[in-house]
């Protein structure tokens, strides 16, 4: 059990991925929102990079290439939105945008 | 064996205090560097499983642009002032989210680190890692031959990107008449009107004052009229 | 070549004709068309009965599919034609009179503004009657069922702009109603029990029914019956029937539509064989309906209504004899009953057109002077309906009562109660032949009795006194004709007297169809065998001596009663002519106070409880679902903090699942 083998990391990347989730639920802040997302997306890479090497199969670290450029493109795109509606009014957080309320 | 693993812990103490504080802390620019603390820890730990190309694009993506771009817009936004903590408006959200993290966390330790689990994927015989190619060769090769449809996919979504980030963060300018436009008029009939537009509301002000004058006179053509009077 | 569908389509033909071109083929152009067209459709029956006639005894049913109606899963009815001894029987009489009556009403209908419309629904009537008949399923049958009741209606009150005429029509079409409701009700229990409604089905699956729904569904078709056939309880309609014109009620009320209900228990009859109980129902019906029927037709004075009730009571024989399982002297007594009726309702019309249009036989008298063919013509009417040999009605009317007699335990008493109706039947009809016939001419003076029938005092709805009002002005025609003292009847154009004199024929010879004087002259009952699965024995030879012997003399008796009271006035005719009789044991007057009464409270109460019970619940499922979306809407609040615990509770959910249930 004191070998270092991939549960370790799993157990990492779990723990990295919950607190990523949980923070995403509590904050305000759009942008520490997007911060969570970003944790939890390198929670996902880590689970990844420890399978490759687990099942010995570069494809895992293929797929972490790619998520990193969706990644990138993602907050590129997301930020741009934040700044077109936190321009307006200043101070606001994420729970005064409800324009989709039924 | 025992440098990896102090390795090993150490990285993971970094990553789970930098995600602690990006959770936790107050300030948004605290929180980004959490971030790259985390983004940094993360790097380490895919050097240490052999991921060393990824390694690189961690830290000069993620953390070199992304957190980058962060910092950027907390800048632009003024948004460095605290959220307020101790209010939360939305009824239960706080309880419900620590549940629910709570259960996330616990179903994973529990899938994980029960007596039977182990990694059940089958290794691949393809792409398998050969100790002796370099990392960047084994994925570069599998990205340009099986993955090259997602490759050439992820450049297109990148252009998308960018410009919808540009469309996005446009100021809005004066509105067009499409009369003054009819069918065939040159772009540069158009760019002319538009600089016109321009023009007139940098002048307005001196149009104002302008304008302010022209308003004086018709009291003083008033009072001479009443002088006339008497 | 399989003519069976020219039958019922070639008057079918005639209705579109004369629905598109009826006005420009006018009178009597129209009334010549519709007949050709019925007489056409006589030609082909009898075609198709030689057909069967060549078969041999066991294998006499032609088929004929015409196409699938409803394919509906395993639910499949096709229009098809069935061609089988009883079918083409009732086709051959049904076309037969039926042209002969076509033939009347060009006289009769002459000069009439609706002339071609006439023409237009008489033929409508005959494809549905046809249809009727030759179906061969119990929705077709149902199908001309419905569109004999249909024609009945509009025919009813073709002169309709007198609103008792109207009501009349409507009185006819509710009624019949009540009994198509038992009749669709049988269907379905058919279907349900035996998986089929065909009439080839049912017949081979009939003995595995089990009794009492056997009798449930027997109790349901015979409750169908007694509407179409106006049996007891239903039977209020047909007497206001004959606000319809003459024609119409020789065809539909005499003849033929009033038969469907006896044909449609004939047909039935592997269920009937085995309902049990529900035979002595029909045979009981039948005969206190007779008799009822009977005693009411003694006190009327509109010729028509006299008719009427007799046609109730013969009815009551017929299902006297299909309720004792006799349903060869059922069928027996329609044909010679289709006959005679027929003849008698011709030829009062023919009376009452050269009375002008005057229908109380207190205003007739010595039209044997003035109306000799109608004269020799109704007396044979009159012979045949009073059961004297050896015209055609004595023969029926004896099997009718011999297999009565000897039908169980109760069969002496019924015997007796159709010796009752056969007296009063004598009775009733001479006072019509001596009313009308002989005697002074009573429109001759000044003061004759008016005709309208006061109404009684019943107060209440309008309903009540719409009733009595069709009840007590059924001739349909307004009091004053213009019969005026000094008018001289005339006899009738030979379109009217010709079908007399068939008719006549035919009442006289009718009976030589199935005489009892051996199997070689029972004609009729080898012909029905097929059809039939039991058929009841008839009592052996002396005792039917005996029994004819008694129903003969019962027959003079009531002629010489009759002779008695209204000829030679021994009898002052009002000891015998009962107000109560007259005025139809008040059974108009108790319907309407009870459905006027307590009945329209009860509807009233249905009415409610579905306005709102059931529309409630089906308004309220649409408030609920609009209060529970209401109640839903705030989950959408828009705020993407929620939608994210939402998210983060499935996700949560769905890793519980996998750690649980899935084997680690």
């Amino acid at each position: 059990m004191l070998a270092l083998n991939e549960t370790w990391y799993l157990v990492l990347a779990a723990m990295i991925f919950t607190i990523g989730a949980v923070g995403l639920l509590t904050r305000k802040n759009p942008l520490v929102m997007f911060m969570c997302v970003e944790l939890m997306l390198n929670a996902v890479n880590l689970t990844f990079v420890t399978f490759s090497k687990a099942l010995d199969d570069i494809a895992g670290q293929a797929i972490v290439f790619f998520v990193m450029v969706v990644a990138a493109a993602e907050v590129v795109v997301g930020l741009g939105i934040i700044v077109a509606i936190m321009r307006r009014r200043q101070g606001a957080d994420a729970d005064d945008i409800s324009l989709m309320r039924g | 064996m025992r440098v990896e693993m102090f390795t090993f812990l150490l990285t993971a103490a970094i990553c789970l205090g930098g995600s602690l504080g990006v959770v936790l802390l107050r300030n948004p620019v605290h929180n980004a560097l959490s971030l790259v603390a985390t983004l940094f820890g993360v790097a380490v730990l895919f050097i240490q499983q052999g991921a060393y190309f990824l390694a690189a694009i961690q830290v000069i993506v993620y953390a070199g642009a992304i957190v980058i771009l962060f910092l950027f817009v907390i800048m632009l936004l003024g948004v460095d002032r605290a959220e307020g903590f101790d209010r939360e408006p939305i009824l239960g959200q706080r309880p419900a989210a620590v549940a629910a993290g709570v259960a996330i966390l616990g179903l994973s330790l529990t899938a994980l680190l029960s007596v039977g689990a182990r990694v059940t994927g089958q290794a691949s015989t393809l792409a398998a890692i050969d100790g002796t190619e370099p990392n960047i060769n084994a994925l570069a090769k599998v990205l340009f031959t099986d993955y090259v449809f997602a490759f050439e996919i992820t450049s297109v979504l990148l252009t998308v990107a960018v410009v919808g980030a540009v469309v996005l963060s446009r100021k809005a300018g004066p509105a067009i008449d499409l009369a003054e436009f009819p069918d065939g008029t040159t772009a540069a009939l158009m760019q002319a009107k538009h600089e016109a537009a321009f023009e007139e509301l940098e002048s307005e002000p001196e149009a104002e004052a302008a304008l302010n004058t022209e308003d004086e006179t018709p009291e003083g053509e008033a009072e001479i009229t009443e002088e006339a009077l008497r | 070549m399989n003519l069976i569908w020219l039958i019922p389509c070639l008057p079918l033909l005639g209705f579109f004709v004369l629905l598109l071109a009826g006005r420009k083929l006018g009178d009597p152009g129209a009334g010549w068309w519709a007949t050709g067209v019925v007489a056409a459709s006589f030609l082909v029956v009898v075609k198709v009965f030689f057909d069967l006639l060549a078969l041999p005894a066991e294998d006499r049913s032609l088929t004929q599919t015409l196409f699938t109606w409803i394919p509906s899963g395993s639910f499949k009815v096709s229009i098809g034609f069935l061609a089988d001894p009883l079918s083409i029987l009732m086709c051959l009489f049904i076309t037969g009179i039926g042209a002969l009556i076509h033939l009347y009403s060009i006289g009769y209908m002459k000069g009439d503004e609706k002339f071609s419309k006439f023409f237009l629904y008489l033929n409508l009537f005959l494809a549905s009657m046809l249809l009727l008949v030759l179906g061969d399923n119990l929705l077709l049958t149902f199908l001309g069922w419905e569109g004999v009741g249909t024609c009945s209606y509009l025919l009813i009150s073709f002169w309709h702009t007198d609103p008792a005429n109207a009501s009349a029509g409507k009185k006819a079409f509710v009624t019949n109603r009540i009994g198509d409701f038992g009749f669709m009700l049988g269907t379905f229990l058919v279907w349900v029990t035996v998986g089929s409604i065909n009439y080839a089905d049912i017949r081979p699956a009939a003995p595995m029914i089990a009794a009492g729904t056997a009798t449930a569904i027997a109790l349901l078709f015979f409750l169908g019956a007694v509407g179409k056939s106006a049996q007891l309880p239903l039977s209020v309609w047909l007497p206001d029937a004959m606000a319809g014109p003459t024609p119409v009620s020789a065809l539909i009320h005499a003849a033929t539509m009033v038969t469907a209900g006896v044909y449609l228990i004939t047909r039935l009859n592997p269920i009937m064989a085995q309902a049990g109980w529900a035979n002595d129902v029909i045979a009981w019906t039948g005969a206190i309906t007779a008799l009822v029927a009977a005693s009411i037709a003694i006190a009327q004075t509109d010729i028509k209504k006299v008719l009427a009730y007799s046609t109730v009571s013969q009815l009551g024989y017929m299902f006297l004899a299909v309720g004792t399982q006799n349903y060869v002297a059922g069928i027996f007594h329609m044909v010679t009953h289709a006959f005679f009726k027929a003849l008698l309702f011709l030829g009062s019309g023919s009376v009452i057109m050269a009375m002008s249009h005057e229908q109380d036989m207190r205003k007739f008298g010595n039209l044997r002077k003035y109306l000799p063919v109608t004269f020799a013509t109704f007396m044979i009417g009159w012979l045949a309906i009073s059961g004297i040999p050896p015209l055609a009605g004595f023969w029926s009317k004896d099997e009718v009562l011999a297999g009565a007699f000897n039908s169980g335990p109760a069969g002496p008493v019924l015997w007796f109660i159709g010796l009752l109706v056969a007296l009063m039947t004598a009775f009733y009809m001479t006072r019509v032949v001596i009313m009308t016939f002989f005697g002074s001419e009573k429109w001759r003076l000044t003061d004759a009795p008016h005709e309208a029938v006061e109404s009684a005092d019943v107060e209440t709805s309008e309903l009540v006194t719409a009733t009595v009002a069709v009840a007590a002005h059924v001739d349909g025609h307004d009091d004053h004709h213009g019969l005026s003292p000094d008018h001289t009847p005339q006899e009738s154009h030979w379109t009217m007297t010709a079908p007399l004199v068939i008719l006549a024929a035919l009442s006289i010879f009718g009976g030589a169809i199935n005489l009892p004087f051996g199997s070689d002259f029972k004609h009729l009952e080898r012909w029905l065998e097929p059809t039939l699965v039991f058929q009841h024995e008839l009592p052996p030879v002396p005792v039917l001596v005996l029994l004819a012997f008694a129903a003969i003399a019962v027959a003079c008796l009531g002629i010489f009663m009759a002779y008695w009271v209204y000829s030679k006035h021994k009898i002052a005719a009002e000891k015998i002519e009962r107000p109560v009789l007259a005025h139809a044991w008040y059974i108009d007057e108790t319907y309407a106070k009870v459905a006027g009464g307590p009945g329209e409270a009860g509807f009233q109460g249905v009415a409610d409880f579905d306005g709102t019970v059931v529309d409630g619940a089906v308004n309220g499922v649409g408030v609920g679902v609009l209060a529970l979306g209401n109640r839903l809407r705030p989950v959408q609040s828009g705020l993407v903090r929620s939608y994210a615990l939402g998210i983060s509770i499935g996700g949560a959910l769905l890793l519980a699942f996998i750690v649980t249930r899935m084997n680690l």
